[in-house]
């Protein structure tokens, strides 16, 4: 299956700093994947590339099949993006919210209904202007736009942040039927337990790079009684454990350490 | 392209209308710039009637200011401003459609100000088109300058301050030729205002299409 994601020793810069230094990963159309890492290791630069916000200064970036610097703004109408903020515009409702989004990027306006209610914004609700919603709310009505776009890769940062139990339960049903349509999930959460029952496979950042991850006994002592990284359910057969290459140079802008992907599903 | 702007445009109206910011603040704020010249020149109608032009065109220009800040404040709030990059939207039609917000709100205030320059300074309103064509010229280009420049000050902490130096010195043409113009119609001389009305018609058409060009790369680097 063609990857849906693929960067090669890319770099990104805040100024000088680089928040991905000369990272490298394949997620294949239809995975679900969880990005771990300790704070500071680049999760949420990564999905900000991919997304098209943060710029590639160099490596190679492709995203659905297509250059992410060359065709920033087609990558960006097909993505999704749940980030730490909304993306939504206080004054306006809910639903014009998710009717803007869903007129911008061209999507059928037929989603916008269905979506609402799927997150609770059935009848006046969904004209409450969104400034008067609570957090929790304000994430089912990100959570709805990024359904009623319909986009094909998903990028949600901490999606589970906010979200009541119920919520929770439906954003990890949502997870499970993306699996099913097709649709590529790549998402961070500190949540591990509830991330590895949905994902396909784990990958590990560190230094703005993709690495193998940390011994189990280690990660166990770095997270406390926080539960290590245990199996993820193998379902998914286009998740193959891979490697890629660490011959290439590092990069100026990182630390001179080899650069690999983790493996999938590491105990 | 042009469905985008519409679209943005919708976007920034409605939420203008339900905040009522635009109301609330720039308007009053328009008038009281009126009344602090009024003060500033005494209250001799002979004085200010002659001024009125002038005085009309700098309000609207400090107007101007506000109502760029505001465009782009409503973008600030819940990273929306990275929303709308990863809208899919094209970036000219999201200066049209900003630059389109801006002006449809000002035109309503210098209607507003023509009122008062009327009561407050005694100004005499004749040649009503020439008045009604610098406005329009004249705000076109007020909206792009301030849209373009809004993007480049927005992205930055010092953007309250910087705006107003990035602006008010590109502007001066425009507050020059309407006022002009203006003087002209009011003086019952509407004829001679053609040539000023030309420069604000070209400074408009430069600035919207340096601005429809240029505002994608300056939205991504903001």
């Amino acid at each position: 299956m063609a990857p849906a994601v693929r960067l090669h020793e890319a770099v990104a810069l805040a100024g000088r700093f680089p928040l991905l230094a000369g990272a490298s990963l394949e997620v294949s159309e239809g995975e679900v994947v969880h990005l771990r890492g300790p704070n500071g290791a680049g999760k949420t630069s990564l999905l900000k590339v991919l997304a098209g916000l943060l710029a590639v200064h160099s490596g190679e970036a492709t995203v659905l099949g297509r250059d992410l610097v060359a065709d920033r703004r087609w990558v960006r109408r097909e993505v999704g993006m749940l980030g730490h903020q909304s993306f939504l515009y206080e004054e306006l409702t809910v639903e014009e919210n998710v009717r803007f989004a869903v007129r911008a990027a061209r999507s059928s306006e037929a989603a916008i209904h269905p979506a609402l209610e799927q997150f609770g914004f059935g009848g006046r609700l969904a004209s409450m202007p969104v400034g008067r919603c609570s957090a929790g709310q304000q994430r089912r009505a990100s959570l709805a736009v990024l359904v009623a776009r319909g986009t094909r890769l998903w990028l949600l940062d901490e999606p589970h942040a906010g979200l009541d139990q119920q919520g929770r339960d439906l954003l990890d049903q949502l997870l499970a039927g993306s699996r099913a349509a097709g649709r590529t999930v790549i998402f961070t959460s500190h949540e591990h337990e509830r991330a590895e029952a949905i994902a396909d496979r784990m990958i590990h950042l560190a230094g703005g790079r993709v690495v193998e991850p940390p011994e189990p006994s280690v990660q166990a002592a770095r997270q406390g009684a926080a539960a290590p990284a245990s199996p993820t359910s193998p379902t998914s057969p286009a998740a193959p454990a891979r490697l890629s290459s660490p011959g290439s140079p590092a990069s100026p802008a990182g630390p001179a350490t080899a650069v690999t992907e983790a493996p999938a599903h590491v105990a | 392209m042009l469905r985008d702007a519409v679209l943005v445009a919708g976007k920034d109206l409605r939420i203008e209308l339900r905040s009522r910011i635009g109301l609330n603040q720039v308007g009053p704020f328009a008038i009281a710039v009126l009344l602090l010249f009024g003060l500033a020149l005494g209250p001799d109608r002979a004085v200010l009637a002659p001024a009125s032009a002038g005085l009309f065109w700098v309000a609207v220009l400090l107007s101007t200011l506000l109502a760029v800040q505001r465009s782009y404040a409503i973008e600030s709030a819940d990273a929306a401003r990275d929303g709308l990059r990863l809208s899919g939207l094209d970036p000219a039609g999201i200066f049209l459609g900003k630059a389109g917000a801006v002006a449809a709100q000002l035109l309503v205030l210098e209607a507003g100000l023509t009122v008062g320059v009327a009561l407050l300074y005694g100004a005499h309103l004749s040649g009503g088109l020439v008045l009604i064509a610098a406005c329009a010229a004249g705000t076109l280009g007020l909206a792009a300058v301030g849209t373009l420049y809004g993007v480049v000050a927005s992205g930055l902490r010092t953007r309250e301050t910087l705006l107003p130096l990035l602006f008010l010195p590109v502007v001066a043409p425009v507050l020059l030729a309407a006022t002009k113009a203006w003087n002209a119609a009011l003086a019952g001389t509407p004829g001679r205002a053609g040539g000023w009305l030309d420069v604000l018609v070209v400074f408009a058409v430069l600035y919207i299409a340096i601005g429809t060009v240029a505002f994608g790369p300056l939205l991504e680097d903001g």
